[in-house]
């Protein structure tokens, strides 16, 4: 027999007042240092979280993003550097004294134990009484949408709701702060996007303090207040997820959030010179000479021209939009997003002009050859 | 080929049972099988070696859950020096082991006495209750121990739930107890099943200490009443058998149904 995914009508139940009315405290990283052998995870990592806040972590594998989540957990102790929760330093207190709730990457249910059990775990630890416990795991289980399988066991569930149980177990001893480690990697697309969006609302009606860490940038821009790229250990940079998209701070941010078009550009009395047009900077303008300018896919548009210098390689329809891959001069290929619903004559092979949105353009020095 | 095995380890116990049960002059009888409850020593030595089995059970189960865990989840890099450390019982001999038992609790008498330590030594070696032999008992059980753990924590992402209940709040030993153990409930009965049946047959370091427990009592009745002893054998066996059974029942009872 296998087990349904809970549909999403179920979600909606309110979460606990005790916990609806707790305010989120402050996280404040200062200086975090942690290094593996050769390898520097974490290199001074500065960061506040504000209370209430959901603060993504974003960054490629090994640039220290889950380091960071481990050593709020308490789970890793840094080798530099203070964790402070409502202006307490912590970094010093074991894990289990922390009050801090997460949810791993890895499944992490207790398999001899039954989903309630799962939930009222740490209230068990905490010496509250049995009725006590079977009502928060009650009202947890409902706030998730899984009431109905209290009594199943960790294997008899699928793999979304097993991270929803987690969730509703990180959540039951009320913690200070919610620490999340990749807990969608491991299901499929669909049940992926749900449940994210089931995390924010449960954030957002419990208010609490939330650390996300994720390598997916979509997942990370859909839900946080903010997002913190990482990058060898540094942040990069902290700032809402429109900002980072539209304001990257750095060449590596605006490369790895979202898809950059990378064009030949000079610069040009302190402008950049792009597809034959002048655009004015954003940030740093180099010296001069050849550089590369970093330009989104919608900041480009297309229109058929029997003589334009562009050709249309492929066409990637993916509803709304549709995505081109244009071949240009000098063996450069750029993406161009367009309306799909206008662009029906816009198919491959097709002779086109390509031109560059009204607006700042980020300029990176040219790649080696 | 499976037939040959079965006539060559099946055979011995069928004519074994057979010479327990066969009447002289023709027919069967259990008079050997309903002799044993009575039997001088049987009882005494059966106790014990059973107390024996339970207290080694419990020393090694005590000594290696936690180091298994030590070495999965903070000192991976030590796995290959316990995994050698825990092989060394099986790559000396027992009468080497015994030997140096033997000679380190002579030192009671040659250079400790009156002091603590000889009292200590001698209360080791009490007939009614020999704590020598679970200590020697546990270490010629570490290799099956250890490998039964150890198999059980590679299965498991043991790192994952122990940090799960420590976030929850929970201390080491209740992470232990409430699970690590659980997780490895087969692993724990393997192991736990595997000490029993070593001591439950060891004979030859109690024989050469001196000490009366199952094994040698067997030996020593087989002597004067054959037909005894082999029932007795019989009978050990059949309770090794009943215990893996109960360890397989044990491990049937989670349900089995799979989400997809």
């Amino acid at each position: 027999m296998t087990a349904a995914p809970a549909p999403v009508h179920v979600l909606a139940a309110a979460a606990p007042a005790d916990l609806r009315d707790r305010p989120g405290v402050d996280v404040r990283l200062q200086g975090l240092t942690r290094r593996y052998g050769s390898l520097l995870a974490l290199d001074g990592l500065d960061l506040d979280i504000t209370g209430g806040e959901f603060l993504a972590l974003l960054g490629p594998s090994g640039c220290g993003k889950t380091t960071a989540l481990r050593a709020i957990a308490g789970f890793d102790r840094p080798d530099g550097g203070r964790v402070l929760v409502d202006g307490r330093d912590i970094t010093d207190v074991p894990a289990s004294k922390r009050d801090m709730g997460m949810v791993f990457q890895a499944y992490s249910l207790f398999p001899n134990l039954n989903v309630a059990e799962n939930v009222a775990f740490g209230l068990r630890v905490r010496h509250r009484g049995k009725a006590e416990r079977a009502r928060r795991a009650g009202e947890l289980l409902e706030l998730v949408g899984l009431a109905d399988r209290a009594d199943r066991y960790p294997h008899q569930l699928s793999g979304g709701q097993q991270q929803r149980v987690a969730l509703a177990r990180a959540l039951a001893v009320a913690p200070q702060v919610l620490l999340l480690d990749e807990p969608l990697s491991a299901l499929d697309a669909q049940v992926r996007v749900q449940l994210r969006e089931e995390i924010r609302r449960i954030q957002l009606e419990l208010g609490i303090t939330t650390v996300f860490v994720t390598h997916d940038q979509a997942e990370a821009l859909s839900v946080a207040d903010r997002v913190g790229v990482l990058r060898s250990g540094r942040l990069e940079q902290v700032a809402s997820p429109s900002d980072l998209y539209e304001r990257p701070a750095t060449v590596f941010v605006a490369q790895f959030v979202g898809t950059m078009n990378r064009l030949p550009a000079r610069v040009v009395d302190g402008g950049a010179e792009v597809l034959g047009v002048r655009r004015p900077v954003a940030g740093d303008v180099p010296s001069g000479g050849p550089v590369l300018a970093l330009v989104r896919p919608e900041a480009l548009s297309v229109t058929a021209d029997a003589a334009g210098p562009g050709r249309i390689v492929t066409r990637t329809f993916s509803g709304a939009v549709s995505r081109l891959a244009v071949a240009l001069p000098g063996g450069v290929e750029v993406q161009v997003d367009v309306a799909s619903a206008d662009s029906q004559d816009l198919t491959p092979g097709t002779a086109v002009t390509v031109g560059l949105a009204e607006r700042p353009v980020l300029l990176a020095p040219p790649e080696p050859a | 080929m499976l037939l040959v095995l079965g006539v060559y380890f099946i055979g011995p116990i069928v004519a074994s049972v057979w010479f327990t049960v066969r009447r002289v002059g023709g027919g069967v009888t259990a008079t050997y099988y309903s002799a044993i409850p009575g039997a001088d020593g049987f009882a005494d030595a059966f106790l014990r070696s059973l107390l024996l089995a339970v207290l080694t059970v419990v020393l090694v189960l005590l000594l290696m859950i936690p180091t298994v865990v030590l070495v999965e989840l903070r000192l991976p890099r030590l796995r290959p020096t316990v995994e050698i450390l825990t092989l060394l019982p099986l790559v000396l001999p027992p009468i080497a082991l015994v030997v140096g038992v033997r000679s380190v609790l002579s030192w009671a008498p040659d250079y400790f006495y009156g002091t603590p330590l000889a009292s200590a030594f001698y209360a080791l070696q009490q007939p009614s209750l020999p704590w020598i032999l679970v200590l020697v008992y546990g270490v010629l059980a570490l290799p099956f121990a250890y490998r039964a753990l150890d198999a059980g924590v590679r299965g498991v992402d043991l790192r994952t739930l122990t940090e799960a209940a420590r976030g929850l709040g929970a201390s080491w030993p209740r992470v232990l107890a409430t699970v690590v153990v659980p997780v490895l409930r087969t692993s724990v009965l393997n192991a736990a099943f595997l000490t029993v049946a070593l001591v439950m047959g060891e004979f030859t370091v109690a024989n050469i200490l001196g000490f009366t427990t199952f094994p040698t009592w067997i030996v020593q009745t087989g002597g004067e009443h054959p037909q005894l002893s082999v029932s007795v054998s019989i009978l050990s066996l059949a309770i090794t058998w009943a215990l893996l059974l109960l360890i397989s029942a044990l491990d049937r009872r989670r349900p089995t149904e799979e989400a997809t």
